[in-house]
């Protein structure tokens, strides 16, 4: 597969070869976050994962976007996750049953939907060459969420404001 | 590059945030298989951006991620109280509702 993506004309070897390694690296530390027996493991083995993302993010040219998703996920998000294990006291190292009875169920419905976004990605770009990354201008992305994207960018503060006090609200103590 | 990299890609770690949310028990395992399959679909958004070279795709990737911040607060806020009322999180256990 490798060796068919390098030897397609108009490639950039290396941007590849980066691409190649990250995308290993996401997936191995994907199946840890499904399988890992310690809940805080996977917390960290997602981290990979989000920065591996940022990572191809910058491949793809997206500055911006891979700005935030260090900022947002590897910074809130995770603290978010981290204090959530532990104000729910989960056990720090191995701990059973972290999987339903019926977990086995999982692994063909995964394999079937890969299976089929796959086919259906692979007939439908086949061997698309992207063209060449230059990357996104900043400005480009906030001329568009002052222009047409401005209304679902104030609805957006909104949803945000809702769900900090929907969180205050439901975690309060009384 | 080729187009197609970047959407197996997604596709494959949609894949495994999918198996997570079936095969865990634990609420907040739950909830990191959710942020896999947001990210999957975020590095979509940037692919089609970039395969079709508007940035909406990009805006569209930054509004995903501002909704998944405010998901992970409300589900772990969620979380929370369930285990304050329950002193547990296994989510085979949350059964009153079914018929």
């Amino acid at each position: 597969m490798s060796a068919v993506i390098l030897a397609a004309d108009d490639v950039n070897v290396a941007l590849n070869v980066g691409f190649g390694i990250i995308a290993a690296m996401m997936i191995f530390a994907a199946i840890s976050v499904v399988t890992s027996k310690n809940v805080v493991h996977a917390a960290l083995w997602l981290v990979m994962v989000l920065a591996g993302m940022a990572a191809q993010y910058i491949l793809a040219g997206a500055e911006f976007v891979a700005a935030s998703q260090v900022l947002v996920y590897i910074g809130a998000v995770m603290v978010l996750f981290l204090f959530g294990i532990m104000l729910t006291r989960a056990q720090i190292g191995r701990e059973a049953g972290l999987n339903n009875k019926q977990w086995a169920l999982g692994v063909p419905v995964a394999v079937i939907v890969f299976g089929l976004l796959g086919w259906v990605i692979i007939d439908a770009y086949g061997d698309d060459v992207l063209p060449e990354t230059t990357p996104t201008p900043t400005v480009e992305l906030s001329d568009q969420f002052l222009d047409i994207y401005l209304l679902p960018f104030l609805a957006i503060s909104f949803i945000l404001l809702a769900a900090a006090i929907g969180a205050i609200v439901l975690a309060r103590k009384d | 590059m080729l187009a197609v990299n970047f959407l197996l890609l997604a596709a494959a770690l949609f894949s495994i945030g999918v198996y997570g949310v079936i095969a865990r028990r634990n609420a907040v395992m739950v909830l990191m298989s959710i942020e896999l399959i947001l990210n999957a679909v975020n590095l979509n958004l940037v692919a089609f951006a970039m395969m079709t070279d508007v940035v909406d795709g990009q805006v569209f990737a930054l509004y995903v991620i501002a909704i998944a911040a405010a998901e992970v607060g409300v589900g772990l806020a969620m979380v929370l109280m369930i285990y304050r009322n329950r002193r547990s999180i296994a989510l085979d256990e949350l059964s009153e509702m079914s018929g």
